[in-house]
């Protein structure tokens, strides 16, 4: 095994580390501002992907198939708006009866999963489709000899740092983020001071729902897409907020890095069915350490 | 939890003399198939049990719990299998001449059957002990607890040679001499579900009536105040955690006979968390809920899926969803509850909903 082998796998790594990020910032926020974990999440990442799919599919009837590119640059933001909608009805008639009860949160949830996955089934049917990658993203640079980093994953990690920083800016530099801010660090306070937390909750979902959309779009880049597309990444997802610790984005970049690169990294150097045991066994262990995660808001309540 | 006057034993246990009565009666009503189906729905309210132990008493959610079910099935399994075959077949076509080491004493009933049991709870205090040690409660156990099911689905998967891979441990022909496609044999596996289930629910109930289930109790409504007053909450949730692991794996060891498969598709993600949801149709922290929900809940799958297989994922989320919202405590609740004033109870639920958002855990504020 050369050492570009390594490198590729790393690299790859870090595309999957990506996707994980654009999951996990949505999981880490919602789980932060509203105590409720969205087991629905990886369902707005299969409904972003699905964007790119349909969008595609009307662009090839209507322009014929050079117009691939031009498609996805649309569905880009197509994809976010469309989950975040969805986030925003899903927010409205049913998470908003699930605050602060994770328990009944996973379970809810959990059954919109169901309910979602299903009717991709039906609409898109059981089987996997392919998206055509836009031809501006095929082939790659060479790095070094026997290591090609493909414009598609380097698109990917792009695509992911831009959306980053704008959360980051969104969040540090702007007066909706610092609101948010505010009711993540205390609910009740920010409502004494005249914050619209309910509206907030609902702005918050709608946003991390958008993001898992635009993971959506990265994730058609990388392969076939599924009705259970979402199942494949949202475990991974959650794990990144369990290592990383919620509410800080610092965590969560963390933990979607590591998360990302070590799973290729293990399944290299072992089976790999066995690099992902390998690598739960790291977090329990890691976690014992620090069982809030790698970065965690300080806090002096006990709970 | 309840604190009525202690009544004498007979009446107390009056439902559940009338009940086991009924399950006992049940060959002479039902049909070979649905008698067979039923005794599957009867091992389903074992692991039921087991859930509502650590998630309605203690207040761990485990979504994982179709690990230890798949520990106990595949342990028995083994066992049948090799009755069958010296080499297992799925080894023989993975290329393995000899019986693998950790395969040949399963070749015993004298081990199998203890290890059934064994094996699913030393794995759980393996799991349990380091994570309530380091305080990893609430949403990030479940989710831990979820991540250990896929893994133990890709280990199976992966490991063909040794456990069957995809497809899993097939074929069984008998058990303990007698053969499996017999009608006789399927009854006297039901008789001995029916039996196992009523050990099961009296050794809960029994667990939940000791001081024992206080504490559990105490651990769900205020874990700090249990530490604070010198309890060390961890070896508790361990051992129950434990416990309820050995429920699965034993309701999976009854499992197996009656199906006459066990693959990774039913110790999944997907498997687990219907688990739970049988618990909080039947209602957390009743043991008879447990039970009535499992089979409620597995009743409908089998109907929907030998009338409408397309509409069962939808009704499944349905079922999550509405039980969630309208019955937050479960069909035991609502019998409890005023089952005619339920449209209040919801009421009176949505009023209480805000004073439990601000509260950590999700209880209302009176537990803190």
């Amino acid at each position: 095994m050369g050492i570009e082998t390594l490198l590729s796998q790393i690299f790859n790594g870090l595309s999957l580390s990506s996707v994980l990020l654009l999951v996990g910032l949505g999981l880490s926020i919602t789980f932060g501002i509203m105590g409720v974990i969205n087991f629905a999440h990886g369902e707005f990442l299969m409904v972003g992907a699905y964007v790119v799919y349909v969008l595609q599919g009307l662009f090839n009837k209507f322009y014929g198939h050079g117009a691939a590119g031009l498609s996805f640059l649309i569905s880009l933001p197509l994809s976010f708006f469309v989950a975040a909608l969805l986030g925003f009805l899903l927010e409205k008639v049913l998470i908003r009866f699930l605050y602060g009860r994770p328990y009944e949160g996973i379970l809810a949830t959990w059954g919109c999963s169901l309910i979602l996955q299903q009717a991709a089934r039906n609409i898109f049917g059981a089987n996997n489709v392919d998206v055509t990658s836009p031809k501006w993203l095929a082939g790659g640079v060479e790095a070094m000899p026997g290591l090609q980093l493909p414009y598609n994953r380097l698109f990917i990690l792009a695509l992911t740092t831009l959306c980053v920083v704008g959360i980051y800016l969104y969040l540090y530099r702007t007066a909706q983020g610092r609101r948010m801010r505010a009711v993540m660090q205390n609910r009740d306070m920010s409502a004494c001071l005249g914050i619209r937390t309910r509206k907030v909750d609902t702005f918050t979902f709608a946003l991390g729902s958008g993001l898992a959309g635009i993971a959506g779009c990265a994730v058609s880049l990388l392969g076939s897409i599924g009705p259970s597309t979402g199942q494949n990444y949202i475990i991974d997802a959650f794990m990144v907020v369990v290592l990383g610790g919620t509410g800080r984005l610092a965590g969560t970049i963390a933990g979607a890095l590591v998360m990302g690169v070590l799973n290729p990294v293990f399944e290299l150097i072992s089976t790999s069915s066995m690099g992902k045991v390998i690598l739960f066994i790291l977090v329990i262990l890691f976690l014992q350490g620090k069982p809030q995660g790698l970065f965690s808001l300080k806090t002096r309540a006990l709970d | 939890m309840d604190t009525k006057p202690a009544k004498s034993a007979i009446f107390r246990f009056k439902w559940f003399a009338l009940v086991m009565l009924l399950l006992a009666l049940a060959p002479f009503f039902l049909s070979d198939f649905r008698l067979n189906l039923f005794g599957k729905f009867l091992t389903f309210a074992i692991v039921a049990l087991g859930i509502d132990l650590i998630w309605g008493y203690a207040g761990i959610l485990s979504l994982g719990h179709g690990v230890y079910f798949g520990l106990g099935a595949y342990c028995m399994g083994a066992y049948l299998k090799l009755q069958a075959e010296d080499l297992p077949d799925f080894m023989s076509w993975s290329g393995l001449t000899e019986l693998p080491r950790f395969w040949k004493p399963f070749y015993h009933a004298w081990f199998a059957l203890p290890m059934t049991l064994l094996i699913p709870m030393l794995f759980a205090l393996l799991v349990g002990f380091p994570t309530f040690r380091a305080r990893i409660k609430g949403v990030y156990f479940s989710i831990l607890t979820q991540a250990l099911a896929l893994i133990f689905v890709t280990l199976f998967i992966g490991q063909q040679p040794y456990t069957g891979g995809t497809n899993g441990i097939t074929n069984l022909q008998s058990i303990f001499g007698f053969s499996l496609a017999e009608p006789a044999t399927m009854r006297g596996l039901y008789a001995v579900t029916v039996l196992m289930l009523g050990i099961a629910y009296l050794l809960c109930h029994w667990l939940t009536h000791t001081q024992l289930g206080k504490v559990l109790v105490a651990i769900r409504d205020g874990e700090n105040r249990l530490r604070f007053l010198g309890y060390n909450p961890a070896l508790f949730k361990v051992l129950i955690f434990a416990i309820s692991a050995g429920l699965a794996g034993l309701a999976g060891a009854l499992f197996v006979p009656q199906v006459g498969i066990i693959s990774p598709s039913m110790m999944g993600i997907l498997p687990s968390v219907e688990m739970a949801i049988w618990v909080a149709v039947g209602g957390r922290g009743t043991l008879k809920g447990a039970v009535i929900g499992a089979v409620l809940v597995n009743a409908a799958k089998s109907y929907f899926s030998e009338n409408f297989p397309e509409l069962w994922l939808y009704f499944l989320g349905v079922l999550f969803i509405s039980f969630v919202l309208l019955f937050p405590q479960g069909i035991m609740g609502f019998w409890r509850k005023g089952r005619f004033k339920w449209m209040t109870s919801i009421l009176r639920w949505r009023e209480t909903r805000f004073a439990r958002s601000s509260s950590p855990n999700g209880l209302p504020r009176k537990y803190h």
